[in-house]
């Protein structure tokens, strides 16, 4: 179906009915009870979660086939964000043309970055990347302020007048497709439970899924192959006469247009572009999701993603106010124990929390979440396995 | 050119931090293989050790002086430090004025502890793990570090001055017949560097003239060979570790009156204590020095009025600039061999 | 399109739905941050309001962000009539009576905003989106503060800034739905320069190193400015990045420069390390021009000078607010906070708790909690009592005007927080400008239409 094996399809299938029904899924809680606090469903951010799955995909196909490690991915994430922002500001609030341009320049940043850095391999590699987008942050920051707002970064304003668009005087712009507004939500009322299908999360969730599709294309294609043999050997390659320098060029403008891709979807899901969007840690931050969910696996960047993103703005909300109300029904001296103990992974301290949990999820999952997956598939396979020999691992993916 | 000698002083002082922090991290690359995220971290703690230090020695009793009073009317709370009792006022001041230098002793224990924890309980199990989980884990272990020391001492720097001794800046430049104030110089920043100088040296000294450091030699060199002689590099490899954070250690505790300590300071240093190692070459402990000093005197000349007036924001991407160009023309940095993390 | 929102959800949260509806769906489409009922976004309904604290939980402005946030929670509790009401019985405007906003019972959330515009706007967008925040405050800097500021337009929102320094941000970047306290980079220039040329004379010449960002450029031009007006000379003036943490490469040069006057355009962590090493390569003992060599420090932060230790002696700088002050308001919020926390608070707190007062005050003088009335109630408004003095909140452009503090590094301090002392109450007149003044925007800077989110 759709050009893809029968694993790959019911994978993409998955992700489909997943994506489509994140709002119920991550609701699960009832309004106004005590565990509403981990509530992920709302637009926000179900976009993010999105979003960063779009960055992580872009930056697996770089890094878990050719085995590539740039440390400078966020850079395109930026000048994606920054083409699309002055799209919209100068030629259309439509977000499709934001989005492509978004593309377009990250693709080209990449071919440029690119074409230098590949010209070494392993840790200088991604020396040389990393070089590029913390003198793209720096400039940003400083000496571009006029192109890129400096440190208050870009943002729709009432003086905006887009080309393409009738706005009224004074009236400032929203990101929209073809009139409908990204902000537009429906509200689904059921019983104490609320949950919000909004129109900019569908948006990015459709362009996630294409983005999806086309990455278990590549990872399946010959040239995906041909990626793979650039990480197991490279000097084999070079004496059967291929270069692979060409190859590995085409991953990387690859994996800068989908950080290009998600830095479009970024601006169109919330107008706004700041220069820390390139700054060294958030390309850490890709790299990270990544090895979290599990290199080269076409689900596990997408979870890492979702896990990381989660934490930073889940538990970073909870503050000791609310741990009170969790474990009120608690005798007094134990209810303040328990909320001191728990008190330093929360709030403030959610930092701490995330960095135990890369200690935990690599220490005990070598091979990330999606290990921790097939784990638990193969417990359900073993079970399964009397009715069914080959129902386990219905979620493996890639390699 | 007094312009140009100060810069050069500028930078040998810069240098010396990344120069010592690469250091370090060469010889983890080097000998373990393991690419150590939480090195900064370990640059900090060792910061922090200097500021644990000062605090232990101005441990305080408090007497309440009824004469006056604190900010909410109430009578005023003195903190006595007890060594204020038992050595007298003056005394006691002398000491704890001191706490940075007398820090470098009590840091050495600490960071020996920690590093060999660090190997042994968690690095140690990562060696035949692909570089990817080291970054993971290493970053999370940086992470939990400087968390816990932000939820212990807060995120706000805290000053810890130099010895009243080596306060204050001497007139470099009078001493070769300029003007005065041409070329001015803290003292601290001198010992800092001569204390670089040294632990350089000691570090080169010790791998050179051991037996012990030619077995690391070895070892770094191939690993496999030396453990079918029937050595026990492992062991060894341990020890090497526990150097590394020691020289991490003692360049933080000496950086402390330089720069207050604040629990971010060693990511503010890692990724550009990388870029050092790798400019280096890596593998190469000649070359970390070396480059650590290049660029720490570049970056200095690039923050010169004269020179940001020509290329405006060169003082925000010199170093990275630097790096972009050296790699291009020396394929494995300054002094780096073939095949190290080259995959 | 019919509209609906986060007043559902409020009303939820009050349990009053119950289980009634559980079976039957009920569907409601519309824009989201609207709400048909009311005519503006997350009109609150049951007894509570939820209030938005957004500040930085972690990252170099942690602790200040810790301030505030406990400000923020002092707060809360006076409304509600705990603790001894603070500033509310100094208060001059006297509607707050310890029920709450218009007799609802005050709720918050708290988010992180990482001082990254990106994360700031996350955390405010899930106040809105999830907990249905009616107002959300804090932040600790201006990138944040323009940020959020524009996402509070956006969504029908009033945002209270925080800490926030920048002209921008009642300047070129001001919205109709955000408000500042703060005072800014043109009045700390304006109160600042006659003191400096008091102490230091007329004819003197300034080498400004200056953070390599918009609060940098803005501060500088600022102090330029006004201490060109009073006869200074500009000798020249350096862009530092703000990742900097060792300065000596820039301090290291100015003594050869001519000039006798150092000015750190530097805030937080870049102030604390730029102001250490200039008295490292001993600035502060040197003669220049036949005069002592001095330093000045355009913003001060309390907390942060800290981390200089002695280095603050005697340096000139502005601050909004000094716990030492005398006046009654100050002197019961100092009590109500250091009793509460063991520590005076900050001035980032006191301006956090005195935006959460005045928004609570103009929501029950409105009597309304749509964004467009409590605009309309706080502009223009003129208040005493919290702490500045006769305060006056401008309709053109939605800042605060009042007395400035310049303040000086204490010679021998008391006690820990004993750094700054007080060296001129600079009068509101002498840093009032006009609306559309160049520095903020010139004449093409508006607010727009204030947006209830409808």
């Amino acid at each position: 179906m759709l050009g893809l094996g029968k694993k790959d399809f019911s994978l993409l299938m998955l992700v489909l009915v997943l994506t489509m029904l994140a709002p119920f899924i991550l609701n699960p809680f009832p309004e106004g009870s005590g565990m509403a606090q981990f509530n992920a469903g709302y637009p926000d951010l179900m976009q993010r979660f999105v979003i960063f799955g779009i960055f992580a995909i872009g930056f697996n196909i770089l890094f878990g086939l050719t085995g590539y490690l740039s440390f400078g991915h966020a850079a395109f994430l930026g000048v994606g964000s920054y083409a699309a922002i002055w799209m919209m500001k100068l030629v259309s609030l439509n977000v499709i043309p934001a989005m492509i341009m978004g593309v377009i320049f990250a693709g080209l940043f990449a071919l440029v970055v690119g074409f230098i850095s590949l010209r070494r391999s392993g840790i200088y590699f991604s020396i040389l990347t990393l070089a590029f987008a913390q003198m793209s942050y720096a400039l940003a920051y400083s000496v571009l302020t006029p192109i890129t707002g400096g440190e208050t970064g870009l943002q729709l304003k009432s003086t905006d007048n887009p080309i393409l668009s009738n706005l009224a005087e004074g009236e400032i712009g929203r990101a929209s497709l073809f009139g409908l507004d990204m902000r537009a939500s429906i509200e689904l009322e059921m019983g104490n439970w609320l949950f919000t299908l909004n129109m900019g999360y569908y948006v990015a969730a459709f362009v996630m899924l294409i983005a999806f599709y086309i990455a278990i294309r590549i990872f399946r294609s010959p040239f995906g192959v041909m990626l793979r043999a650039v990480k197991s050997n490279q000097n084999r390659m070079n004496y059967t006469g291929l270069n692979p320098r060409p190859y590995t060029l085409a991953a990387f403008v690859i994996s800068g247009m989908y950080a290009g891709l998600a830095g479009g979807l970024m601006v169109a899901m919330d107008t706004q572009v700041g220069p820390e969007r390139m700054f060294w840690t958030a390309s850490g931050e890709v790299v990270l999701m990544t090895i979290l969910g599990g290199v080269g696996t076409l689900i596990g960047p997408v979870l890492g993603a979702g896990l990381i993103k989660y934490m930073e703005n889940i538990i970073s909300k909870i503050n000791s106010d609310i741990l009170h109300t969790w474990f009120a029904f608690l005798p007094d001296g134990l209810e303040d124990l328990v909320v001191t103990l728990i008190y330093p992974f929360i709030g403030k301290g959610w930092h701490l929390t995330l960095g135990i949990v890369f200690m935990l999820v690599v220490i005990f999952l070598p091979g990330g979440l999606v290990e921790g997956g097939q784990r638990i598939a193969r417990l359900f396979g073993k079970r399964r396995k009397s009715e069914d020999g080959s129902s386990a691992g219905k979620t493996t993916p890639a390699e | 050119m007094d312009a140009i000698i100060l810069q050069i002083l500028n930078g040998l002082d810069k240098g010396s931090a990344y120069a010592l922090i690469a250091l370090g991290l060469t010889l983890i690359f080097g000998t373990l293989g393991v690419v150590n995220f939480a090195h900064g971290a370990l640059f900090m703690i060792g910061a922090f050790c200097a500021v644990t230090l000062q605090r232990l020695l101005s441990l305080s009793h408090e007497v309440v002086d009824e004469t006056r009073t604190d900010f909410l009317g109430n009578p005023l709370k003195v903190e006595v430090p007890y060594l204020q009792d038992w050595l007298g006022a003056e005394t006691a001041a002398a000491v704890i004025s001191w706490s940075v230098p007398l820090a470098i002793l009590f840091s050495i224990p600490i960071m020996i502890v920690v590093g060999v924890a660090m190997e042994r309980g968690l690095i140690k199990h990562f060696y035949k793990r692909p570089h990817a989980d080291q970054i993971l884990v290493t970053f999370g272990l940086a992470i939990v570090l400087q968390e816990v020391i932000k939820y212990y001492f807060g995120a706000n720097p805290i000053p810890t001055p130099a010895p009243e001794a080596f306060t204050g800046s001497f007139d470099f430049g009078a001493l070769i017949g300029m003007d005065p104030y041409t070329i001015i110089y803290p003292y601290w920043r001198l010992v800092y560097f001569a204390f670089a100088m040294i632990i350089i040296a000691g570090v080169f000294a010790f791998l050179q003239f051991t037996t012990f450091g030619m077995v690391v030699r070895a070892g770094m060199a191939d690993r496999e060979t030396v453990g079918l002689l029937g050595i026990n590099i492992d062991k060894r490899f341990t020890i090497m570790f526990a150097i590394a954070a020691c020289v991490a250690g003692l360049a933080g505790v000496m950086y402390a009156p330089i720069n207050a300590p604040n629990y971010h300071m060693g990511m503010d240093f890692l990724v550009l204590s990388f870029v050092v190692v790798v400019v280096g070459g890596m593998g190469s402990l000649p070359g970390a020095v070396a480059a650590g000093f290049l660029l720490g005197i570049l970056e200095s000349f690039a923050s010169m009025a004269a020179v940001i007036d020509i290329l405006p924001g060169i003082n925000q991407i010199i170093i990275y600039l630097v790096a972009i160009i050296i790699l291009l023309t020396r394929p494995r940095g300054l002094m780096g061999r073939k095949g190290v993390m080259e995959e | 399109m019919s509209k609906s929102k986060f007043t559902r959800r409020g009303l939820l949260k009050t349990g009053a739905l119950g289980g009634a509806g559980l079976a039957m769906p009920t569907i409601f489409t519309g824009a989201v941050w609207a709400d048909a009922h009311s005519g503006f976004t997350n009109a609150p309904q049951g007894d509570t309001v939820t209030l938005g604290f957004n500040v930085p939980q972690t990252g170099p402005y942690a602790d200040e962000g810790a301030d505030e946030l406990r400000a923020y929670e002092l707060a809360v509790e006076h409304l509600n009539g705990g603790g001894d009401g603070g500033m509310i019985p100094t208060f001059s405007s006297q509607t707050l009576d310890g029920t709450g906003i218009l007799g609802k019972r005050v709720e918050y959330v708290t988010g992180d905003t990482q001082t990254k515009s990106d994360a700031a706007r996350a955390s405010a967008r899930s106040m809105i989106e999830k907990d249905g925040a009616v107002m959300i405050t804090g932040g600790s800097s201006s990138g944040v503060a323009v940020a959020v500021q524009a996402l509070c337009q956006e969504a029908g929102i009033i945002f209270m800034a925080g800490l926030t320094h920048s002209n921008d941000t009642t300047g070129k970047d001001r919205k109709a739905n955000g408000f500042r306290h703060f005072f800014n980079s043109y009045m700390s220039g304006a109160a600042l320069a006659p003191v400096l040329a008091n102490a230091y004379g007329t004819d003197r010449k300034a080498y400004h190193l200056t953070a390599d960002y918009n609060w940098g450029y803005t501060t500088e031009e600022a102090i330029t400015a006004s201490t060109e007006a009073m006869g200074w000379e500009t000798v020249n003036a350096v862009k530092t990045p703000l990742t900097q943490t060792d300065f000596s490469s820039y301090i290291a040069p100015v003594l050869q420069s001519g000039a006798d006057v150092l000015v750190l355009n530097h805030y937080g962590g870049n102030m604390v390390n730029s102001l250490t090493n200039a008295v490292q390569f001993g600035l502060r003992d040197a003669q220049a021009n036949g005069k002592n060599f001095e330093i000045v420090v355009p913003l001060y932060s309390r907390l942060m000078a800290r981390g200089a230790g002695a280095n603050v002696k005697g340096i000139f700088g502005s601050t909004n607010w000094h716990w030492s002050l005398t006046d009654a308001g100050s002197q019961a919020f100092v009590r109500s906070f250091g009793t509460k926390y063991g520590f005076p608070p900050s001035q980032a707190a006191h301006t956090c708790y005195v935006q959460t007062l005045l928004y609570a005050d103009a929501v029950n003088r409105a009597g309304s909690f749509n964004p467009c009335a409590v605009a309309e109630a706080l502009e223009g408004f003129e208040f005493d009592g919290l702490g500045n003095g006769p305060t006056l909140y401008r309709a053109e452009d939605h800042q605060c005007f009042k007395d400035v503090l310049v303040v000086k590094g204490k010679e021998n301090p008391e006690n820990e927080f004993d750094l700054l002392e007080i060296v001129e109450i600079t009068p509101v007149d002498q840093v009032t400008y006009a609306p559309d003044h160049p520095q903020f925007g010139g004449a093409e800077a508006s607010l727009g239409t204030c947006n209830p989110g409808a």
